[in-house]
């Protein structure tokens, strides 16, 4: 029995790159990356980090979705609405209320931003405590689904950097089994000061811009952003004659079960999520056209990471790249934004340039895709790789 | 045709201690704001050196986990699922202490990467040497059914013939002390119980609940998980329709509802929910748990293992009773329902095996 076919007919992003899916697009092909200092808000490292900042304030991103600026809202909740409404408009949706639609989003930082402001405050001023419950991760999926309408199936996954990966796969696995008609996935993250220091601590943020694949890499930027896609049945596509972005033909997700941080050397989590993903599909892997990488620029993914990929593809690696040197490492909304530029890759036949490669990695034959490409892409293999060993793998295609 | 799921194993650590035979006997009901979990001696099950790092979730899921594998005589699950409303909270206060303190100096990596949401799921796998599937719910009342919904699929849909899934949640002092000044949780000086409960709040606690489901019938089955459902938001006067809904989409013999498990914790302004849902079904009995766990994002995995336990035993403990119908047959199908905050709705069907 074959599965059923999930399409994609609608996204929306906000990035450092971009509020709309055009303006990301645009940067892409003109390689304007968004890895800048931190602005926002003030940290020790301002000045030592580059980050994939979104250069909105609250106030600015609060007026400009006209929500009431007296309710607390947390930066996450308001680039997920953000995204999320843009993704809602382009599949050309309406009502979403009813149980046949369904909300997965993904956060690591959830409410962070307000919690690491405010956590001493809460005790002595009253008017800082409609904030202490938006701090847990289902937070900001309640209100995107209130913003939207939804009042079905909503809930959250939170598996650190393969977050988004994993509410795509869920999203499509309840329109496959015929429990959904359709779903919006994806996730959201904002900066926040914990999530800097956490990965100041581990010591893999880069001083410079990051150059993933490369061999004199030195880390990664970390970034915030927010995406979304519209998953329906085919079903659901025939009967209102909807134009259908891509398919998602395929995934995986498989742990790595090596450390609670770091990835293991031949990349097991990681081949056995592609595996997975290719097998979901049902193509061969010398099917795909472009992997948009994980890529962080750390040199334990990136050998990680290729390692994996040497394993399944042999030598005859397809084409490949990392887009985080143009939107920093958006942590769980990453798999998310990476599938928006996997969609714009298969409708404009293009593989998007890995920034900043200057060097081959010693270990591997293979180099990522330094410049932007034309080039026929109808199947590309997208992963994102988590904490706690978590490995997911996606594929879009074009039929 | 869907696969049959059946729970093959269930594990649990609560303010009661242990998941044991003669828990519901021993209960003792609670009654104050905040109760930590009654927890065993973790020695033997994690190394000593590891053992000081982890938080109490962490240790509360591996014991639950390992209890639930083992009664099933499962040593590596298919997939490892969990559910957390709020995840590693002792860690992530850790680390934002160490941040907001020292003004972001002096920090060490350990809190930092213990607070990751999916630590327990990545934990459990990492010391079972489990390569599969491994996902982390984390939404609210709803963290653990949508890991046990994610199950069900997996062993009805995806081939999966074995899924650890659990829900697990920590206590963290100033997280705690925030929840009671935004009115969730009663205040210190309390002594209320969910029958008597008269102040706005409920009493809270810790635990974790997990279980072993198969698409195998075996020795050690509880009994079978039919389906589930979530609903995000409703009125009191729509859970009508979301009973009806379900109900309609099930087998006719097991439409028959014999029990309910409801989620009842005392909170005045929204248990009119599960009055609204008891009415629905007349004369039978209605049992409740969250005076026993307290209440906690993932408490309502609690109430599965109560149900799951009800239909192997075929056997209501006194100490669960809510009302005072008694079951006058068999008891074959059970309705277990559970929302927080009249959001976040769960109806979980569960029959006899």
């Amino acid at each position: 029995m074959s599965k059923p076919k999930v399409a994609v007919t609608g996204m929306g992003i906000v990035s450092a790159i971009g509020l709309t899916v055009e303006e990301n697009l645009y940067a892409l092909l003109n390689g304007r990356h968004g890895v800048s200092r931190l602005e926002n808000f003030s940290s020790k490292w301002n000045s030592d980090i580059f980050v994939g900042e979104i250069k909105y304030t609250n106030e600015q991103l609060t007026g400009m979705l006209a929500l009431d600026p007296g309710k607390p809202y947390t930066r996450t909740t308001l680039l997920g609405i953000y995204a999320a409404r843009q993704a809602i408009r382009s599949a050309g949706l309406k009502d979403l209320s009813g149980s046949r639609t369904g909300l997965i989003s993904a956060t690591s930082v959830g409410g962070m931003d307000y919690t690491e402001r405010y956590f001493y405050d809460y005790l002595t001023d009253p008017s800082l405590r409609p904030y202490i419950t938006t701090h847990d991760a289902g937070d900001s999926s309640q209100q995107i689904a209130h913003d939207l309408g939804i009042n079905g199936l909503v809930t959250t996954i939170s598996t650190a950097c393969s977050s988004a990966a994993n509410a795509i796969m869920m999203g499509a696995r309840l329109i496959a089994s015929g429990r959904l008609d359709r779903v919006i996935v994806g996730g959201t993250d904002a900066l926040s000061k914990f999530t800097i220091n956490g990965f100041n601590t581990l010591m893999i943020l880069s001083d410079e811009r990051c150059r993933p694949f490369d061999n004199e890499r030195k880390g990664l930027n970390l970034g915030e952003a927010a995406a979304y896609l519209i998953l329906e049945s085919e079903e659901s596509v025939n009967a209102e004659q909807k134009e259908v972005l891509a398919y998602l033909a395929g995934y995986g997700n498989a742990n790595d079960a090596f450390h609670q941080t770091a990835s293991s050397a031949d990349g097991q989590g990681a081949y056995l999520a592609i595996g997975k993903a290719l097998k979901s599909a049902g193509v061969e892997a010398s099917f795909v056209d472009y992997i948009n990488v994980h890529g962080t620029g750390t040199v334990n993914n990136d050998l990680s990471e290729g390692h994996a990929l040497l394993r399944t593809f042999g030598e005859d690696v397809p084409l490949f790249s990392s887009t985080k040197g143009f939107t920093g490492h958006t942590l769980a909304a990453a798999a998310a934004i990476e599938a928006v530029y996997s969609i714009l890759a298969i409708r404009h036949d293009k593989v998007f340039a890995n920034l900043n490669f200057q060097h081959p990695m010693q270990e591997f034959s293979f180099v990522p895709q330094s410049t932007v490409l034309q080039r026929s892409i109808a199947c590309v293999l997208s992963n994102s790789f988590g904490f706690g060993g978590n490995c997911s793998t996606l594929i879009f295609t074009e039929q | 045709m869907s696969e049959k799921v059946y729970i093959n194993g269930i594990g649990a650590l609560s303010s009661q201690g242990q998941w044991h035979h003669d828990l519901f006997r021993e209960a003792k009901e609670l009654s104050r704001a905040v109760t930590p979990v009654n927890a065993p001696s973790y020695k033997g099950l994690i190394a000593p050196g590891m053992l000081r790092r982890m938080s109490s979730g962490v240790k509360m899921g591996i014991y639950a986990s390992q209890q639930a594998l083992d009664e099933a005589s499962i040593s590596i699950p298919e997939a490892i699922i969990t559910g957390t409303g709020l995840g590693c909270l002792i860690d992530s206060e850790k680390f934002l202490h160490g941040v907001l303190d020292n003004q972001e100096e002096f920090l060490t990596p350990t809190a930092f990467i213990q607070s990751t949401h999916n630590t327990v799921a990545a934990q459990i796998a990492l010391r079972l040497g489990c390569n599969g599937y491994n996902f982390t719910y984390v939404h609210r009342s709803v963290s653990f059914e949508s890991a046990l919904l994610d199950a069900l699929m997996q062993l009805q849909d995806d081939q999966a013939s074995t899924v650890l899934v659990g829900g697990v949640d920590e206590i963290s002092p100033h997280t705690y002390r925030l929840l009671q000044l935004a009115g969730q949780i009663k205040q210190n000086d309390r002594n209320e119980r969910v029958k008597n409960s008269e102040s706005i709040g409920v009493n809270y606690a810790e635990g974790a609940t997990f279980f072993t489901l198969s698409t195998l019938r075996t020795q050690t089955s509880y009994a079978q998980l039919v389906d589930l459902t979530l609903q995000h938001e409703l009125n009191k006067e729509e859970v009508t329709v979301l009973v009806a809904d379900f109900m309609a989409r099930q087998d006719r013999d097991h439409q028959l509802i014999d029990a309910l498990v409801v989620g009842i914790n005392g909170d005045c302004q929204y248990d009119g929910y599960y009055d609204e849902f008891s009415r629905l079904f007349d004369n039978i009995p209605v049992l409740y748990y969250k005076h026993l766990t307290g209440q906690y994002d993932t408490a309502s995995a609690f109430g599965l293992a109560v149900a799951a336990r009800v239909l192997k035993e075929q056997e209501i403990p006194e100490v669960l009773y809510w009302n005072s119908d008694r079951a006058t047959t068999g008891l074959r199908n059970i309705l277990v329902y559970n929302q927080f905050n009249g959001k976040d709705h769960s109806l979980t069907l569960v029959r006899v095996c």
